[in-house]
């Protein structure tokens, strides 16, 4: 149990979206397998009415951390967050940015001001009108020196927020920032409830953050059992119509064996599976007429990493031989039973900021021993290892422990690599002190972790240059001009076509140089109880609309309730 | 005996200060820091290094570590044992008794039916050494120490939650809780702590009965046993009033060391079977790094333990009156 503890916590920090508000409605992007797909289109066409009534069971591994979404960033909290809160702006289907508080907005020519009109009649959960002021009152709430928020690095670019008038915000940004309308999912905050609060320094200690939740979503807070579980029920007041099902129970389960059982025993209605559940162990009718599984590909990819730093590894044709080498659809089948996909860049799969055209480099061992000859790696020792200069090629695979995954990953890559005439010894350390000791000292020479990703491409932290400072995230010290200025250009555009022009040619170019191995991209497995209609499959995941899920009044469970 | 008591209540207080003390140093010297997650996460794109260095010094985790355990020092000779270092920041003292009666609740129904048990299955085996009986407990007894828990816990589950439908499979009530009449509520609750309770149940029944067959089986080779049925004494009185009230000391003993593990909570059990109790609680601290909850649960920890240790040494008087005698004299 601590093992699986342990890998829920290192999952949550290693792929906590990069985008926090919207973190927990990301999971992206494109359509099911053939199967699922059918059995969601089964909900979505020949759909009876929608009705009103009924309460969905959900389960998470993790615990709620609290209940202001601004300060917490794992995802249970943001996943509850979302039913209680709105942001000016939410994602749709095919993660577009639509609008929500928001009736509309414009961005000025130069890209520096952004006007937002805000829906009119939008009520607090108390009844109090939601105006200018609450978003005025937010964003200095998260930018608050006292504030612990995670998300004031989405706003630091920002110059002021004004309120002109009840309904109408303009905010100004010192200079172009790509993300800017994106950030404004940051859930709203009620003035009138929190000023003090955030005035004397404590919102965390503020009842709204733990027994008394105040938003404008669709879901007002009815209980809290600190660790078990939290109930919300249907805002009948909610600006866009009352939402379908009248109460939602989300439930903490920290054993993910213990859920599946839940599942088993149909007394859970929506919960994620493992691969394994998910390929090998819901393959039997009761199962699949009791619920609809769904897959899309999830919010983060492996990969295998390189200290560029080493000679070795700078050389390009070292790393696209690597690449070559690895037969990643035998990883993937390998590891996640098939259930995820090649990654070929850093931007998930489906999304806008994908290069459709960038193929990944092919399993192809001959071409690998052959580009690693060019580099001067010729000759081999009596291990059948190559040589250059008389010195073996072998280096250091760390990962982190609790990761299972991870672990197999580098197992099939030792043998991989050792196929072509390279050494591999596999070090797997505990988390803390793979962080400590040897990413942010640099001591390492190869590693194998994943990235989470946001919505928004600009990945300027991770790729950049500029980002190589002890405490920064470009780890593995990659240095690139070409990449350095399309990552500037993409992020300091608020033009969509150019962005999406840039943000292409930047996949173009990673793929091309490999500074690390894009691995692959794991699935995301949810399940929801078949007698839930309305669910919608799309690159954003299936949560996007959740208000408009239903259960048709014959088939409702807890009536009760 | 009073002064005796609050003799050892005084030795107490230095040796308190001497737990915290250590567990603070070692608690704040494990790699990680409470504020990693809240700036956005280690290893997270929202890493943002300026607003890391503002969160340790708004939860003063930049003064040096013997000015921060003095501080906590300060604030817990007031009674006061901080706020989590969590996004809810809440009372360690509301969190902890929200948690601590299920925990207290479940270990304590387990106790006394393992101390219930235990007894008399010893008992049993060592005045019956190498029968049938013997023989059996004495299997069942290993398969109990064998047995992981989470195993078992999950065929439990599988059997009497998803085959039989008899038992809920986890939680500690039902989702139409609140529509249930009083007696139903009861029942309901009754019904999901029953499989926690057999399986903690289980682990711990094995290891007493054998501690209290041990125990007998020295007992009863005494010579005052042998006496004792010389006298003609039936052998329900030797042994249930003779050789019991003797064998029972080292239980006493383990009784009382067992007692900080009725607050501690089982991880396993509680995780598996989603109950919200101590166990979770202090696990997710941990990882958290969540400082203020850790030793505050430490504090009260140790505290019952040092109160266990005293009563254990009381009770031996009471089952032992050689022990008074030997005291009175002094």
């Amino acid at each position: 149990m601590w093992h699986r503890l342990g890998l829920a916590f290192a999952s949550l920090v290693l792929a906590a979206g990069c985008n926090g508000p919207s973190a927990s409605e990301n999971p992206i992007q494109v359509a099911a397998d053939t199967k699922t797909a059918t059995d969601a289109k089964g909900g979505e066409r020949k759909s009876p009415p929608p009705d009103y009534g009924d309460t969905r069971i959900e389960a998470s591994i993790g615990n709620v951390s609290g209940l202001i979404p601004n300060l917490t960033s794992d995802s249970a909290s943001h996943e509850v967050g979302n039913f209680m809160y709105n942001g000016l702006v939410t994602l749709g289907r095919n993660l577009e940015i639509v609008p929500e508080l928001a009736k509309s907005w414009e961005f000025s020519k130069d890209c520096l001001t952004l006007d937002f009109t805000l829906n009119e009649g939008v009520r607090w959960h108390d009844g109090k009108p939601f105006s200018a002021a609450d978003v005025v009152f937010t964003f200095e709430t998260t930018m608050d020196s006292k504030t612990p928020s995670p998300y004031k690095s989405d706003f630091q670019d920002v110059d002021k927020v004004e309120a002109r008038g009840p309904n109408q915000v303009r905010v100004t940004y010192k200079r172009p920032y790509a993300k800017a309308l994106q950030s404004w999912a940051l859930a709203m905050l009620p003035r009138h409830l929190l000023e003090q609060w955030v005035r004397d320094g404590k919102l965390r200690e503020a009842p709204q953050n733990w027994t008394a939740p105040v938003g404008t979503g669709p879901y007002r807070f009815k209980e809290m059992k600190s660790g078990d579980k939290v109930v919300v029920v249907a805002n009948q007041d909610y600006f866009k119509g009352p939402p379908r099902m009248a109460r939602i129970v989300y439930r903490i389960i920290p054993s993910q064996a213990t859920i599946f059982l839940e599942l088993k025993a149909k007394s859970v209605d929506v919960a994620s599976l493992t691969a394994l559940q998910y390929q090998r162990q819901t393959e039997y009718p009761a199962f699949e007429k009791a619920y609809n599984k769904f897959r899309y590909p999830g919010t983060g990819y492996t990969y295998l990493g390189f200290n560029l730093k080493d000679p070795r590894f700078a050389d390009r044709r070292v790393r696209r031989a690597f690449a070559h080498a690895i037969n990643k659809q035998e990883l993937l089948e390998g590891v996640v039973l098939g259930l995820g996909r090649e990654a070929t860049g850093p931007f998930r799969p489906g999304t806008w900021a994908e290069n459709p055209d960038v193929k990944g480099l092919p399993y192809d061992p001959k071409r690998a021993v052959a580009l690693l000859a060019e580099a001067g790696w010729k000759e081999r020792n009596g291990d059948g290892l190559l040589m250059k200069d008389g010195v073996p090629f072998t280096f250091e695979l760390l990962t982190n422990q609790g990761n299972d995954e991870r672990k197999k990953v580098a197992e099939i890559i030792q043998a991989k690599l050792r196929e072509v005439g390279v050494g591999v010894d596999i070090r797997i350390l505990e988390w803390a002190a793979l962080l400590k000791e040897h990413i942010k000292k640099r001591q390492f020479q190869a590693i194998i972790l994943g990235w989470g990703t946001g919505p928004d491409p600009d990945q300027y932290v991770v790729w950049h240059s500029s980002q190589m400072g002890p405490d920064q995230l470009n780890h593995i010290s990659y240095a690139n001009p070409d990449v350095d200025a399309l990552l500037e250009a993409g992020r300091s555009s608020c033009v969509q076509a150019d962005r999406v022009r840039y943000y292409r040619r930047l996949h173009q170019a990673l793929a091309d140089d490999q500074p690390l191995v894009f691995l692959y991209w794991r699935d995301s497995l949810p399940v929801v109880a078949s007698r839930i209609h309305g669910i919608l499959p799309g690159p954003a995941g299936i949560s996007w609309n959740f208000t408009d899920w239903f259960v048709p009044k014959q088939l409702q469970r807890y009536t009760s309730g | 005996m009073l002064a005796y008591v609050v003799r050892r209540l005084f030795l107490a207080v230095p040796l308190l200060l001497g737990i915290t003390f250590v567990s603070f140093l070692v608690i704040h010297l494990a790699p990680g820091d409470p504020v990693q997650s809240l700036a956005g996460g280690d290893m997270t794109m929202t890493h943002d290094p300026k607003q890391y260095r503002q969160l340790v010094e708004l939860y003063g985790l930049d003064k040096p570590l013997h000015v921060q355990y003095w501080n906590w020092l300060n604030r817990l000779a007031r009674l006061d044992f901080g706020r989590s270092f969590g996004p809810n920041a809440r009372p360690v003292l509301s969190m902890i008794a929200e948690r601590l009666p299920i925990t207290l609740l479940l270990n304590i129904v387990e106790m006394l039916i393992i101390v219930a048990a235990a007894v008399p299955i010893g008992a049993l085996s060592a005045t019956r050494q190498y029968s049938t009986f013997d023989k059996v407990t004495t299997v069942f007894v290993f398969i109990g120490f064998a047995t992981p828990e989470f195993w078992l816990a999950l065929l439990l589950m599988i059997l009497f939650g998803v085959q039989l439908g008899w038992l809920p499979i986890s939680g500690l009530r039902s989702m139409n809780w609140e529509y249930l009449s009083f007696w139903q509520q009861q029942a309901d609750f009754l019904s999901h702590v029953t499989l926690p309770i057999v399986v903690a149940t289980f682990g711990g029944l094995a290891g007493f009965s054998r501690y209290m067959r041990q125990s007998m089986l020295e007992v009863v080779r005494q010579d005052y046993i042998q006496s004792a049925r010389a006298k003609g004494l039936a052998e329900r009185v030797v042994i249930g009033k003779h050789a019991l009230r003797n064998a029972m000391l080292p239980i006493v003993t383990i009784l009382g060391l067992s007692l900080p593990t009725l607050i501690g909570g089982s991880v396993i059990v509680e995780s598996i079977f989603a109950i919200p109790g101590m166990g979770q609680l202090m696990v997710q601290a941990a990882f958290e790094r969540d400082y203020p909850v850790l030793m505050g649960n430490l504090v009260i920890v140790s505290s019952i333990t040092l109160l266990a240790n005293l009563a254990a040494d009381v009770a031996y008087g009471l089952v032992d009156p050689r022990i008074r005698v030997g005291r009175r004299r002094r």
